[in-house]
């Protein structure tokens, strides 16, 4: 643990994603790196606009479900047109066989859609962060993306390529619903973050990173297979990759972090997830590859298997997101570094 | 902050006017009609003397105990009424059903004009019928729905222009023309997964379908050696060399194994 003498404190911004410098504070209020709070940026905490962020992230992982039941159903191309359903933009069709799960994704979709307008322009409104208003923008402009990439995919008939992006980017835009949620809560905004330096290697947030990364492959691996543009064994193969790397991040957090809660309960999570997702993704092949490769119909086995294994990817994704923004936030990495003007002297960042 | 409202309404007019295009993308009549693909015109047929002209007939077996037909569940949809079941492997007392058989070799360069009347595929009980078609290529498949509510059809070609329709209830008949050779080109409906047929596009007229009772006969042939083609969905592909001689009627019996599935 590196304690600084005198000279600056570098630390790392909770979000700003800058390394900043700040003055060391004086001497008789540092009682070492544990009791070090990172300066909260002031932001008033606003109940509604958190509880508005949380409900759209719920709104999402709902969407996400809708989704997965389009393709599980094989109903993704039930209504042939898009924008338009059967050519009109407001009737509402016979919801019957596939046609069901395609439009009510749509209607799910506009849904979140709108609530992501609302989000970003409460947020650009009543947030003081610049960062936290960028990235409500940048959700915007991803749920618009999503929306064109879920119309191409319809028009150009279902290509795996589309169809994947339009997947990835659906868990990516959950992840980020999930984070506006976060940043807006009153714990982010109203707790100062219990510092403590990680001096391991490779340090924690680096092993949070390759978590995100191989889940990251994961995805797009089970997406391609999923929409017909991969053979299912370079997803199953890639998930003892992700089993291991998960479970090192995990138990490295739950061991040595184990007193700062918000890392702790991130990796318990993380965890649980895990262990669910790797039992529904084999539940999911033995009713969809082994036994269902002749299934005349989607049966509801295979159907309920994929969805929830799909559901639960998402949720893990985002919560190894979590896990890695709170590691990011408690346990900066500590580092020397020598910084003109001053004696060379170890600095904590 | 100006900057970044600027940014964003742009962002915002550029979503429109990607739906306005994509709204105002319509496919032409004749793209309806030939499924998209240019419609280049046939070569003369090659003509064939109808004075020696024979035939090949025969029947189609399945050995081994046949499989019971699986029921098909089609609750999703109330309008898909009466009972329904698997066609994939269709053998009563051992007549294999649905086998497309044709001349797959001994025509050589011959060209053949292409029917005017089109082959007709109707929909109905929220099924195929027949289930397994065959048409020339160029020729027109005729697609009619006859059920209380709406099919989309989306046949999934490795060789042709890949399309999907729907076709409400009692809506006009859908035309399409397949423009290059493919057997087993799957067709199937997204609101009703069950839904599943295939046509086989030839470039001869000389192919048949076997029946309930696994029968088949390809007339008008000219003299010469030939290879057929049996054909079935699940059980592969089986060829048989055949002579025929001037107005002679061969027959051509062929079996398809259980275990081949």
């Amino acid at each position: 643990m590196l304690r600084p003498k005198d000279g600056p404190l570098t630390l790392r911004g909770p979000i700003s994603g800058k390394w900043i410098v700040r003055t060391r504070p004086e001497p008789a209020a540092f009682t070492g790196p544990k009791e070090r709070h990172l300066k909260a940026i002031a932001t008033p905490y606003n109940r509604k606009l958190h509880r508005f962020a949380v409900f759209t992230a719920c709104a999402t992982l709902v969407l996400i479900v809708a989704g997965a039941l389009v393709t599980s159903n094989d109903a993704g191309l039930s209504v042939p047109d898009w924008p338009t359903t059967f050519g009109s933009i407001y009737k509402m069709p016979h919801m019957v066989g596939g046609v069901k799960f395609e439009h009510g994704h749509r209607m799910v979709a506009e849904f979140v859609g709108l609530l992501t307008i609302v989000l970003a322009v409460w947020t650009w409104l009543a947030d003081r962060r610049r960062w936290l208003r960028m990235l409500s923008l940048a959700a915007l402009g991803m749920v618009i993306v999503q929306g064109i990439l879920g119309g191409l995919t319809v028009r150009f008939l279902l290509p795996p390529a589309i169809s994947s992006a339009h997947a990835a980017l659906a868990q990516t835009f959950f992840c980020i619903a999930v984070c506006i949620a976060i940043f807006t809560g009153p714990k982010w905004i109203e707790e100062p973050a219990a510092v403590e330096f990680d001096s391991r290697r490779p340090s924690l947030f680096t092993l949070t990173l390759l978590s995100i990364f191989v889940l990251y492959v994961q995805l797009i691996l089970g997406a391609m297979f999923r929409h017909k543009g991969m053979s299912w064994w370079p997803h199953v193969a890639h998930a003892g990759v992700v089993a291991v790397v998960l479970t090192w991040t995990t138990i490295r957090a739950m061991t040595v972090y184990s007193k700062i809660e918000a890392v702790r309960r991130s990796a318990m999570m993380v965890l649980s997830l895990l262990i669910a997702q790797l039992c529904l993704g084999f539940t999911a092949f033995l009713t969809r590859v082994a036994w269902g490769k002749e299934a005349l119909q989607p049966e509801l086995p295979m159907v309920i298997s994929t969805v929830a294994h799909v559901a639960v990817g998402a949720l893990l994704l985002a919560t190894t997101v979590v896990l890695a923004i709170q590691v990011w936030r408690h346990l900066p990495v500590a580092f020397a570094e020598r910084i003109p003007g001053t004696e060379r002297t170890p600095q904590a960042a | 902050m100006k900057k970044t409202w600027l940014a964003m309404l742009g962002v915002l007019a550029l979503m429109a006017l990607m739906l306005l295009a994509g709204c105002n993308k319509k496919e032409t009549n004749e793209e309806q009609k030939t499924g998209g693909e240019n419609a280049t015109p046939a070569p003369a047929a090659t003509p064939i003397d109808q004075s020696t002209v024979g035939s090949v007939s025969g029947s189609v077996k399945y050995d081994g105990a046949a499989p019971k037909a699986q029921k098909i569940d089609m609750s999703q949809d109330p309008a898909c009424k009466g009972t329904n079941e698997a066609e994939n492997v269709v053998a009563d007392k051992g007549n294999l059903a649905n086998v497309f058989v044709y001349v797959k070799d001994g025509l050589g360069n011959r060209t053949f004009d292409v029917p005017k009347d089109p082959v007709v595929l109707d929909q109905s009980g929220c099924r195929y019928h027949p289930h397994v078609i065959g048409v020339m290529a160029g020729q027109t498949v005729q697609i009619k729905n006859d059920d209380p509510t709406t099919h989309n059809i989306h046949p999934t070609p490795k060789d042709n222009r890949e399309w999907n329709e729907s076709q409400p209830p009692q809506a006009a008949p859908i035309e399409k023309t397949f423009a290059r050779e493919e057997i087993m080109l799957p067709v199937k409906c997204n609101q009703h997964p069950w839904m599943k047929m295939y046509v086989n596009v030839v470039k001869s007229p000389f192919y048949a379908v076997t029946g309930a009772d696994g029968k088949y006969e390809i007339k008008g042939l000219p003299p010469g050696d030939y290879t057929i083609a049996f054909v079935h969905e699940r059980l592969g592909e089986q060829t048989q060399k055949v002579t025929v001689g001037p107005k002679e009627s061969k027959t051509a019996d062929q079996s398809f194994k259980a275990g081949a599935m």
